[in-house]
């Protein structure tokens, strides 16, 4: 059993429950360990399920007396509701229910608002749902409800929501102007004082779009009541925050909540918190005494249920003409649309203050509201945007002092988290260890100088990233129960969001109880089996859950040796377990299975439970990467054609190479996108989005796609936790973006400071610069913006 | 509003008959997803944007989402639950699981009919013609590079059998 404290913090003074003692017997998995089930590239468990069409998603739920749900949203970008009249609708054969807000409760949502609220402060914000025999009924229910709406004053667009007298998007809002929540500001050292003493100094303003996730399964969920007892199949990040967000919403004990979620079509940060639709459904489903299920569709996906959030970023470095940096400063506005969500927060300063080594630091992030979409959590949230305005503005800085990108980094290394009391990083070689990688990849021998001529031209572009979450935190636990047959059944409560969690922590636990993964039963994404988790997000999982099971399994082992060793009358202390069997030191014709062993205290089973022990206090764990971009871009047609990138990450222990690259390879594709086509379109006049669908809101398909090469670092990180591993989900999209954007300035002299860099663009920026020569200005700067 | 009038339809699935009364407006996927339980088949965009919805019908790839139940009266319909034998998995699918060509998993059954159609009309199909004969079917996981390698992987699976059997 794990020794633990209860600590008061200074600061907020929450109470804390730390377990301070690793379980006995837990062994750091260091260099010199050998390895049967870690670092395979094993197949996923539910590989045969997810090619077979029989993994069951949350939209694949098929009860009897199943009624399907549809939501009635708005078609304003702000507005009041006069009147609802749901009567038509009620009337019609085949619709089970129907609700608004004049038929329930009023139930808090985030940021305060109610599920079903008025006014209504995006397009796409619910006003009221339905639940039909047939998806096509509900439909013809939607249709059939009358809205009396009183149209508001809107404002979409992020630069007119900072002006004084922009509309306001949220009424209710106590902040002044549409600021929807604490301007962050951070500052260290004398920011405008490493401006003045530097030599050179670049100053500009970047901007990223909103960019949807556009998980191919949308969100949603099937209720289903059996008495006064809940059970959600949804499409969720996280099984127990939607079962306590859900009981609160209905005064529920949470115990009487059951979420499940075995499989998941993608979520990317948009499903890490409980949205509306949990609480419409079971609502529906209780009203109407049958299962529900409420899937979104794909054009309310992209209205109401998270997006990137599109931000504008002036950025300051100062620097001697040897390459170090003086001064780092960037203003950063963010719009977070209508309402705040919560969830890991999009935080685009981060990667300024920890980056690069830099004595004077200054960031001042705003958020503020606009009527559209709420923005949460995207893969790598802030840090991508923080990363396309940055790393640019290191690529040019590099260029105007004539220093290599790489060699201007190396100049600029951070060995500590300056933004956390200069605490050592855990593995401070890490960010080196992959520039180097991607140098002896690439051949890296400096930035080409291209020649300026032909229709096709060539570039090469470099950027790298921090991220902080990788390292994992507790809480984290898990349940083992090593059975009569030898095999053990490995209990959390954690979710595979389609990352390979599941086969990945199996890999662990088979690992760490010595047993072949064909012995391990994994069961997670279920409140009902066992202990809490928390949600999946910040790349976290591995290394949060990991080590439970780790200490977990060390506790079974332990257990298992003393009933091998009163088997075999053999001392305790001779024994090892590997591979299903219980192994004699020096003595290979007297070992058992582990079969055999259980076999003599059956029917008992070996039962125990692992928790995540705090990080080091007093070191910083981080995971890093680097990524070089080659592009072509067609000076004539303005398309750029990514041709290759190469990747090196940072994130300890490699558990399982097949999936990590499938991790790489999906991050820098997502990336591809994020520089290139993707982007919600609003018309701020009417505040409606454009392309609220995947024909015109442009996701990568197989053709866009360049050749990737990647090689992670892959050098366990012991000071993190005893596994070494750390997480890998997020941060490869980080640099992706920036390195093409790197790339195509290195094609044609052009620096685009807005993303994502279309090729109407281009061909604008082309434009520009040929009449800025036919003008034949020297002393224009041609690579301003205009 | 009155009722919409049903309509009666016959068809094959996967091998099977089956005889339903549909509404006209029904779609394809709809009705594999709904009327028959087989949900391998996803519904992700609607519209025919996106391809996880990719079935076989007469021989012929469609995105059932386009496709009205009531024009599949006689027709024979292949989703990704007739694929495999049993356990037996098709070289297709079995080229999924060991490129790792997938993580969440949603696309893959779409992804994987196309494929399977590629394969059985161009048994030596060239990398382009593995782009091609997936480009119409998202992935937002982004494992295109490994749903080519499988692609890749397929033929020389498909290869091997013929050899064996």
């Amino acid at each position: 059993m794990t020794s633990f404290e209860v600590k008061t913090t200074e600061q907020d003074g929450q109470t804390q429950l730390e377990i301070r003692e690793q379980a006995p017997g837990v062994t750091t998995w260091d260099e010199s360990t050998s390895f049967s089930v870690v670092g395979k590239g094993v197949s996923r468990l539910e590989a045969f399920e997810k090619v077979t069409g029989r993994a069951q998603y949350s939209s694949d739920v098929r009860l009897p007396r199943q009624a399907y749900a549809k939501v009635l949203r708005s078609p304003h970008p702000h507005a009041r509701i006069r009147r609802i009249d749901l009567s038509a609708a009620e009337a019609m054969p085949g619709v089970v229910a129907a609700i608004c807000k004049d038929n329930i409760d009023r139930i808090e949502w985030y940021d305060g608002s109610a599920v079903f609220d008025d006014p209504v402060r995006l397009v796409g914000d619910e006003v009221a749902a339905v639940a039909a025999v047939s998806e096509e009924i509900a439909e013809d229910a939607l249709r059939a409800i009358r809205v009396d709406y009183e149209v508001l004053p809107h404002v979409t667009a992020l630069q007119r929501a900072t002006e004084p007298d922009a509309p306001r998007a949220r009424l209710d809002s106590e902040s002044e102007g549409n600021v929807s929540g604490e301007v962050k500001t951070y500052e260290r050292g004398d920011p405008d004082g490493g401006l003045r003493q530097a030599d050179v100094v670049i100053d500009e303003i970047y901007t990223t779009q909103a960019a949807v996730h556009n998980a191919l399964e949308p969100h949603g969920c099937t209720a289903s009541w059996d008495g006064d007892e809940l059970t959600l199949w949804d499409s969720t990040q996280s099984v127990f925050t939607v079962r306590q967000q859900v009981a609160l919403a209905l005064g529920m004990p949470e115990h009487k909540v059951r979420v499940i979620k075995q499989h998941m079509g993608g979520g990317f940060g948009a499903k890490q918190i409980a949205w509306k639709q949990d609480v419409i459904a079971a609502l529906l489903s209780k009203k109407a005494g049958r299962p529900v299920q409420l899937m979104l569709d794909r054009e309310a996906e992209n209205l109401a249920v998270g997006n990137r959030p599109n931000s504008r970023q002036r950025v300051r470095l100062g620097a001697t003409r040897d390459g170090t940096l003086t001064a780092i400063v960037a203003d950063i506005e963010q719009a977070n649309g209508a309402y705040q969500t919560g969830g890991e927060a999009s935080n685009v300063s981060g990667t300024y203050q920890t980056l690069y080594k830099c004595e004077n630091v200054r960031t001042v992030q705003t958020p503020l509201y606009t009527n559209t979409g709420p923005a949460v959590a995207f893969r790598a949230p802030g840090q991508v945007e923080g990363a396309w305005a940055l790393e640019q503005a290191m690529d040019e800085l590099s260029l105007r002092l004539r220093i290599d990108p790489i060699e201007l980094r190396l100049k600029n290394y951070a060995e500590t988290d300056q933004s956390d009391g200069d605490k050592p990083l855990s593995l401070p070689e890490g960010l080196a260890l992959a520039y180097k990688k991607v140098v002896k990849a690439v051949g890296w021998n400096g930035r080409p100088e291209n020649p300026e001529s032909g229709r096709i031209r060539k570039g090469v572009g470099f950027a790298a990233h921090d991220w902080g979450a990788g390292g994992g935190s507790p809480p984290g636990y898990a349940w083992i129960e090593l059975n009569s047959d030898g095999a053990a059944d490995v209990v959390t409560g954690t979710q595979d969001i389609g990352t390979g969690t599941r086969t990945g922590l199996a890999q662990v636990a088979a690992e760490a109880l010595g047993l072949t993964l064909e012995d391990i039963a994994f069961h997670l994404g279920d409140t009902s089996l066992g202990p809490y988790s928390p949600v999946s997000s910040g790349s976290a999982t591995q290394a949060t859950i990991g080590p439970a099971i780790q200490a977990a399994a060390a506790d079974i082992q332990d257990q298992l040796k003393t009933v091998a060793a009163n088997a075999m009358e053999i001392s305790k202390d001779r024994l090892s377990v590997r591979d299903g069997h219980v192994l004699v030191d020096g003595d290979a014709s007297r070992g058992m299975s582990v079969k055999q062993v259980m076999q003599e205290i059956a029917p008992n089973t070996l039962r125990a439970q692992g928790a995540r022990i705090p990080n080091p206090d007093d070191r910083a764990i981080r995971t890093f990467g680097a990524q070089v971009a080659e592009v072509e871009v067609d000076t004539e047609t303005g398309e750029v054609t990514v041709t290759r990138v190469y990747a090196s990450h940072e994130f300890g222990r490699v558990i399982n190479p097949t999936m990590v690259e499938s991790q790489v390879i999906g991050a820098i594709t997502q990336g591809l996108g994020f520089a290139l086509t993707e982007e919600r379109v609003i018309d701020h006049d009417l505040g409606i989005v454009l392309n609220p669908n995947l024909e015109e809101y442009k996701v990568p398909t197989v053709l866009d796609i360049p050749e990737m090469i990647q090689d992670p670092v892959d050098v366990p990180d012991l000071v993190a936790n005893p596994t070494g591993a750390k997480g890998i989900g997020e941060p490869p999209l980080v640099p992706t973006a920036p390195a093409i954007a790197n790339a195509i300035t290195n094609a044609i002299g052009v620096r685009f400071h807005d993303a994502p860099v279309t090729r109407e663009r281009v061909l604008e920026a082309l434009a520009n610069r040929r009449s800025l020569e036919t003008n034949a200005n020297p002393t224009t700067d041609q690579e301003q913006p205009a | 509003m009155s009722p919409t009038p049903h309509l009666p339809l016959s068809l094959t699935v996967n091998g099977e008959d089956h005889h339903l009364m549909v509404e006209p407006r029904r779609t394809l996927l709809d009705l594999l997803r709904h009327d028959l339980g087989l949900t391998g088949a996803k519904k992700v965009c609607d519209m025919g944007n996106c391809g996880a919805c990719t079935v076989s019908l007469d021989g012929r790839t469609v995105y059932a989402c386009l496709t009205l139940a009531v024009d599949c009266e006689g027709k024979q319909v292949r989703t990704i639950e007739g694929l495999a034998q049993g356990t037996e998995l098709d070289p297709v699918q079995k080229a999924f699981v060991e490129e790792d060509a997938f993580q969440c998993g949603y696309c893959t059954p779409g992804q994987i009919m196309s494929l399977r159609a590629l394969l059985d009309e161009t048994p030596d199909p060239t990398d382009d013609d593995i782009a091609r004969a997936v480009s119409g079917n998202l992935c937002r996981c982004g494992a295109y590079a490994h749903i080519v390698r499988a692609g890749r992987r397929a033929v020389e699976l498909r290869k091997a059998s013929e050899v064996t059997s």
